[in-house]
């Protein structure tokens, strides 16, 4: 094996066909409303943490529907449960109910 | 795949390609890639079809490296494209054939500026003139040295000693086409059969006896993408779209792969021996790569040339496996000989990919 | 009440315009180039928001309009300015001298091989959003392969928002169709992953929102936001899609049993064709212009000259109708104001 100095650059590419969707089904039965989600960011835009800890419920939302769960689960680690993103999220969807069930779901197996 | 669906697309993307009278421009590149291709070229538009091909000793790089790493400005790309004109002019020539993949896209480009901006034309004349005294008509036409050889693919064809069809079995060889991203991507009307589904090459695939393959990858970047690779710190993403496009073509198990742009079978050739040694892969049969040819090579091959007077001993990827399957004759003993029994020394046996 | 009115095409809008002229008074003529009446809706299998059978829309259209005059499989060969009237001459050699004529010429769907990239006709899992319309309603088509569809995408703006396709216009009704045909998709096949890649998603119409929700709710249908970019297929003879998922910043793929093409609505090259005899002015978005776009949609600069539907621009099925009752009225106001 050689050396050249540089190395294959790896892909940023999602590729969907190998994204594990079983839990995220798993959540969808516990809360219909994870689909609802219409990416406006009002919670992203409103939530106090955010700004400080990267934490956005849209992200976490899209994360976990991208192969990216890991991400997403130490982004919650960020919030404070105050319930703002609840206050403003234009299709209703019950954020902090949402939030609790993801780190239920995802949690089980400390990630 | 629907192949009426894409003969109606290849029927929409027919350029007109003059017989005869050309003013041929050669590549800055591929005589040290591959030597043997340009003048491969040459023999079978001079001495096999006796066709009228002429060569300026005065011309020049069109500036298309230079331009496309963005180190000189447009102005300077035209002037040098306009003094080639002026060169075609003055041996008395209309038509105009390039060698390389990227001049080709270079000189349509700037054809296609100086139509919407003749203003930018008559600045370049002027140029042109206070720089050397020179003056010039635009050509008639303007093609790749591929458009030709598609043209006479049948002439060829009918001339073949060898098909490209495995010997033993009869059946045709899989073939990868890989075009060159200025060939058609920035004009596809200027290219046959258009930039999603170029024909150029499958034509000469299909009149050779080979079977084409489409894989997923096909219209991607061979990885060469000019300031990616020039740049050491960004060859990781140059050899990873080589990758790319390996992996996606590997299920298909290609024999060999027809390229018709300078930069692209050098890297697809290359990138073979890279890969090897970074990720212990190949992706011929028995440990070999994929041999990698240009359209000419391949014209020269069926047409019962030398393999080494074509220059393929220079190729980074053997290609005796794929000799051995057509049934081309060859000699081991003479493969790094040059003229005159010159020994050209041998090249150092990579530790992975394996080579003759 | 023997005033001659010829409609040219017998789509959903001729077929309204004509019943109520016929309610009117009236006895219109329908020139209708196909065999059937009834235009696309006809080769629909149902309708968004309630799922209404298509058949049904263009059965009682049809019921409607038994009193008129209708040609099918009958062109306008040309049109003859007279004095103060029109001599149109018909392919079936009957010439109809009249001094209204109402153009109810519709749409063409976009030509979704056009977009060579998204390989319609090239690729065997490709189809456009009239493809799986007729498979809906007659269950054959080779390239939908039921016993292995475990994901499907549909394709937004094909043709539409999109000057190098010709056509820079929103075709207003392809994303409510796409979350119709997803949803019916899911039904068939609950299991299938089904993805929608869209630009925006615009959902104007009533109860559209509702319709929005309830497939990412109720079914799970996956948005993502990005305008595929290139189509290929694998060994095994799946499509490949590739695009942005924008939201992400990242590029995405997919492997998928089925790709539908949602081919957008562009003007018929027929309308162009006869409104040049008289000839009509067309608008910068490539069809009829009207006398003016807010006040008078249905109304040509010509006298006597009526638009009712797409011929004007993309619409809906009540928005058509809609159109087709009022120009039915402004036709009944112009004969009877010119009487008296």
């Amino acid at each position: 094996m050689m050396n050249f100095g540089f190395k294959i650059a790896p892909s940023a590419t999602i590729n969907l066909d190998n994204v594990d969707m079983e839990k995220f089904t798993l959540l969808h039965e516990m809360e219909p409303d994870v689909y609802k989600c219409m990416a406006c960011g009002s919670c992203s835009a409103t939530c106090p943490a955010g700004r400080f800890t990267g934490m956005s419920v849209r992200k976490v939302i899209l994360d976990l529907q991208r192969g990216r769960e890991k991400e997403a689960v130490r982004m919650l680690k960020g919030c404070m449960l105050c319930g703002k993103c609840s206050m403003v999220c234009p299709r209703g969807i019950n954020t902090r109910h949402l939030i609790l069930s993801v780190c239920r779901i995802y949690n089980e197996d400390k990630q | 795949m629907i192949y009426q669906g894409k003969q109606k697309i290849w029927s929409e993307y027919q350029k007109e390609i003059p017989d005869d009278h050309w003013f041929y421009v050669r590549s800055c590149i591929r005589q040290n890639f591959f030597p043997g291709a340009e003048v491969m070229f040459m023999k079978i538009c001079r001495d096999l079809l006796g066709k009228d091909i002429y060569e300026a000793a005065h011309h020049t790089t069109c500036g298309g490296i230079a331009y496309h790493c963005d180190t000189i400005p447009q102005e300077t790309v035209m002037t040098i494209v306009a003094r080639q004109f002026a060169l075609m002019t003055e041996a008395g020539y209309e038509n105009y054939v390039a060698s390389c993949i990227t001049s080709f896209g270079n000189y349509i480009e700037i054809l296609e500026t100086w139509n919407e901006f003749p203003e930018v034309e008559a600045k370049v004349r002027e140029m042109l003139w206070k720089a050397c005294r020179r003056e010039f008509n635009k050509p008639k036409y303007v093609a790749h040295a591929s458009d030709l050889v598609y043209k006479f693919r049948n002439d060829i064809a009918a001339r073949a000693k060898f098909r490209l069809v495995n010997r033993k079995t009869g059946e045709p060889l899989k073939v990868v086409e890989h075009i060159g991203c200025h060939y058609s991507k920035m004009f596809p009307s200027k290219g046959v059969g258009g930039a999603e589904y170029p024909y150029v090459l499958c034509g000469m695939i299909e009149s050779w006896g080979g079977n084409v393959i489409d894989y997923p990858e096909r219209r991607h970047c061979c990885g060469y993408g000019f300031r990616q690779y020039h740049v050491k710190a960004n060859r990781g993403y140059s050899i990873a779209n080589t990758h790319k496009k390996f992996e996606s073509m590997e299920p298909y198990h290609p024999d060999m792969i027809i390229t018709n742009c300078p930069g692209c079978p050098y890297f697809l050739d290359r990138w073979q021996y890279a890969i090897s040694e970074l990720e212990g892969k190949t992706y011929g049969e028995n440990g070999y790569g994929i041999p990698v040819f240009t359209y000419e090579e391949v014209a020269g091959l069926v047409l019962g040339y030398d393999p080494w007077d074509l220059g393929l001993q220079l190729h980074q990827v053997a290609v005796e496996p794929l000799l051995d399957k057509i049934g081309i004759p060859y000699d081991p003993d003479e493969k790094y000989r040059g003229i005159n029994h010159k020994d050209l020394l041998k090249p150092e046996i990579p530790g992975v990919l394996r080579c003759c | 009440m023997k005033e001659n009115i010829v409609i040219i095409g017998g789509g959903i809008a001729g077929l309204e315009a004509a019943g109520q002229l016929i309610r009117l008074g009236y006895s219109p003529i329908i020139v209708e180039k196909q065999d059937h009446l009834g235009g696309h809706v006809a080769e629909w299998h149902c309708l968004f928001p309630d799922m209404t059978p298509a058949s049904d829309v263009v059965s009682r259209l049809t019921e409607n309009v038994s009193e008129a005059n209708i040609f099918v499989n009958t062109e306008i060969l040309f049109i003859n300015h007279l004095k103060d009237s029109y001599n149109v001459m018909l392919s079936n050699g009957i010439s109809i001298v009249t001094r209204i004529i109402l153009f109810t010429t519709g749409f063409r769907l976009f030509d979704a091989s056009k977009k060579e990239e998204y390989g319609y006709g090239v690729y065997d899992q490709v189809i456009t959003n009239r493809d799986l319309e007729q498979w809906f309603s007659t269950g054959n088509d080779d390239r939908v392969n039921s016993r292995e569809l475990n994901a499907v995408g549909f394709v937004h703006c094909v043709g539409s928002r999109d000057e190098k396709a010709g056509n820079g216009q929103c075709s207003k009704v392809c994303c409510i169709t796409a979350v119709k045909q997803a949803i019916e998709m899911k039904q068939r096949f609950p299991e299938a992953q089904v993805y929608c890649f869209y630009m925006d998603l615009r959902m104007f119409g009533k109860k559209y929102e509702d319709f929005y929700i309830s497939a990412q709710r109720d079914y799970g249908v996956r948005f993502i936001r990005g305008r595929v970019s290139e189509v290929s297929e694998n060994i095994e003879g799946k499509v490949i899609v590739k695009a942005e998922d924008t939201l992400a910043g990242k590029p995405v793929k997919v492997t998928l049993d089925l790709l539908v093409l949602m081919a957008g609505i562009v003007c018929n090259p027929d309308c162009t064709k006869v409104a040049s005899m008289i000839p009509l002015q067309m608008d910068s978005d490539g069809f009829l212009k009207s006398r003016d776009n807010i006040m008078d949609i249905t109304g040509s600069s010509r006298s006597g000259i009526f638009y009712a539907g797409a011929c004007t621009g993309a619409k809906t099925v009540p928005e058509t109708l809609a159109e087709a009752r009022s120009a039915a009225l402004d036709i009944h106001n112009y004969i009877t104001s010119s009487r008296i």
